[in-house]
């Protein structure tokens, strides 16, 4: 990890960060208990409770979180509007909806006191990550019905610093801001802010001599290399942050100047990371899926909700002095998980060991066949020039180091295609890493 | 001295031979010899032209991963034990040969072989002491008549 280019500060915004793991794990277990009670006003949870004799003496220390039942994303979406609803409509101050990929928006709703926890939480990681009241922050986030603009508008007031509302979009535009206001921090999706970096070179502008100093992403799954491109690019110290909307939005975790992780706000988030298949725990520092119940949310408290989200949680301390467990970067999706002779595998596995031989992504395919009773990992790579020797040992020694590298990161032995360039077929949006055909063959 | 050499990297399937092959036909350029490596999975496919720079560019743009490198162009007696004894050279020398392949036209009664050396200039250094020729570029093609080094190379293909 680079060390940031300002000199290490530890403010901490609020003193629970830094509560002892005892007395962290009381509050919790507190919280949990009150949680079951609210969360019986919810017809979904209360046929639940009633059918497993569930109430708040059921809950005796935080593992009895595994008698709660799971939600998943399906089940907010048949109840739909609002019918995760704990509270009485005119307590709700405000609602946001989740980026509908599919169809309609998920509605969340947030009371008075939940938008102050929410910018508290805000204003944490942000605190965590350098800002000071004396700065000024350009937000390149969406206003609207996403959480991003108007979540980390109001952590930055929390902090006392200036906000410029600037939304997202129009780079030209977002630049002569930076240009004229100076701004020191930005906060927008990673991948905005290499665009802004793109758009300030095509008007012959040096994005590394803007103001900015430092900047706070998320909103996206990123990687190592973008951080380091981001950092290189416009001259600025890059934090990551991670929320989501069916949670309450960013603010579930955020880096601290060690950027050795996220902090997760387990005051407020009871986390779990579970195997997606068995949806029991994984094995300390294994990669699994986030599953989060809300400690303190009023509007629409979330038990034990499926993110679908992979990383890995780290429980050891922190030299930044923070309690709360950290999280790794979001390594993938629940639903692309492949599991291969029994393996759990990620698509961004095999892109992690991809990254760590020079030259070759971004184009791979990964094809899974079942030619008999076992299962069969072939990962087609393109070739490209900084890859290709006219030596015959060379390029046996480059399949081989990256068979190696992919069984090294996720554990399976791979077949490796090398193939000449553009025979990966090309997407628009998101591109198509994986081709299952065991389904075709065996109905599995 | 040295020889530009041009390779390619393949698919092995069928057919994938040919497409670069015609690039450069229909460029107007000549193939003076060509080698095949290949695995089961693909091949690399090396190329001595006289106008590599063109071909390199006509290949690149038809979407081909082309690597240049310098080879080394040595004649040796059409004999038996003619080889032997350019390698026995090397080998006193401790050089090490990557790959060799044979140029497929005789000039006279010698044949032309094409060395892939770790070291191409030392090795040019050591054959020349040896007392054995070295065929520089310029020498090699004023020799070879147009077009018959390419169709020899394309015949001495088909047997593959």
């Amino acid at each position: 990890m680079p060390s940031p280019g300002f000199a290490i500060e530890n403010p901490v915004f609020d003193p629970a960060e830094t509560l002892p793991r005892a007395e962290l794990e009381a509050l919790q277990l507190e919280r949990l208990r009150a949680l079951v009670e609210r969360v019986a006003q919810v017809p979904f949870y209360r046929d639940y409770f009633t059918l497993h004799d569930i109430n708040r003496r059921s809950i005796r220390c935080l593992d009895d979180l595994r008698r709660l039942p799971f939600t998943t994303k399906d089940d907010l979406r048949r109840h739909q509007p609002l019918g995760f609803l704990a509270v009485p409509r005119k307590a709700v101050a405000r609602i946001h909806g989740s980026s509908g990929t599919t169809g309609r928006p998920t509605f969340v709703a947030y009371t008075a006191q939940d938008l102050k926890t929410w910018s508290g939480l805000c204003a944490r990681f942000l605190v965590a990550g350098g800002l000071k009241p004396e700065h000024t922050v350009q937000i390149a986030f969406g206003y609207g019905l996403f959480t991003g603009g108007f979540g980390l508008h109001y952590g930055v007031e929390r902090v006392g610093a200036a906000v410029i509302p600037a939304a997202s979009g129009n780079t030209r535009r977002q630049l002569d801001i930076i240009h004229d206001l100076a701004p020191e921090v930005l906060i927008c999706t990673p991948s905005y802010a290499l665009t802004i970096a793109d758009g300030a070179r095509e008007l012959g502008m040096d994005p590394r001599s803007l103001p900015l100093r430092f900047g706070h992403f998320g909103g996206e799954p990123w990687t190592e290399d973008m951080r380091r491109e981001i950092e290189e690019q416009l001259d600025i110290v890059a934090f990551n942050n991670y929320g989501l909307s069916e949670i309450m939005g960013p603010g579930v975790s955020g880096e601290c100047a060690a950027r050795n992780g996220m902090h997760l706000q387990e005051d407020h988030f009871l986390v779990e990371c579970l195997d997606p298949q068995t949806l029991e725990p994984v094995a300390e520092g294994e990669p699994g899926e986030l599953v989060i119940t809300t400690l303190t949310r009023e509007a629409v408290p979330m038990v034990r909700y499926r993110t679908r989200d992979i990383a890995r949680l780290y429980r050891e301390p922190c030299p930044c002095g923070r309690t709360g467990i950290r999280m790794g970067r979001i390594a993938g999706r629940s639903d692309d998980m492949l599991i291969i002779r029994g393996v759990n595998v990620f698509p961004s596995q095999i892109e992690e060991a991809l990254l760590r031989v020079e030259g070759t992504t971004p184009h791979y395919l990964i094809e899974v066949d079942r030619p008999g009773t076992l299962d069969q990992v072939t990962v087609k790579v393109e070739i490209r020039p900084e890859l290709f020797s006219d030596r015959m040992d060379r390029m046996q020694a480059l399949r081989e180091r990256i068979a190696r590298e992919i069984h090294t990161v996720a554990g399976i032995r791979a077949e490796v295609d090398l193939v000449e360039p553009r025979r990966i077929e090309r997407f628009a949006g998101k591109a198509k890493r994986v081709l299952d055909r065991r389904s075709l063959s065996d109905g599995n | 001295m040295k020889l530009q050499q041009l390779s390619l990297f393949l698919e092995n399937r069928p057919g994938r031979l040919g497409a670069p092959l015609e690039s450069i036909a229909a460029a107007g350029i000549n193939l003076m010899t060509l080698s095949l490596a290949d695995t089961a999975q693909f091949g690399i496919l090396r190329l001595i032209v006289r106008e590599w720079e063109l071909a390199r560019q006509v290949l690149e743009h038809a979407g081909w991963v082309v690597n240049l490198t310098e080879v080394v162009a040595v004649d040796v007696l059409d004999r038996p034990g003619g080889l032997a004894e350019a390698l026995k050279v090397l080998e006193s020398a401790g050089l090490n040969i990557e790959y060799l392949y044979a140029f497929s036209l005789r000039r006279g009664d010698k044949a032309i072989l094409i060395f892939r050396f770790d070291d191409p200039d030392q090795a040019i250094v050591v054959l020349k002491a040896a007392g054995l020729h070295v065929v520089d570029a310029e020498e090699l093609f004023s020799h070879i008549a147009v077009g018959e080094g390419a169709a020899e190379a394309m015949n001495a293909n088909e047997g593959e």
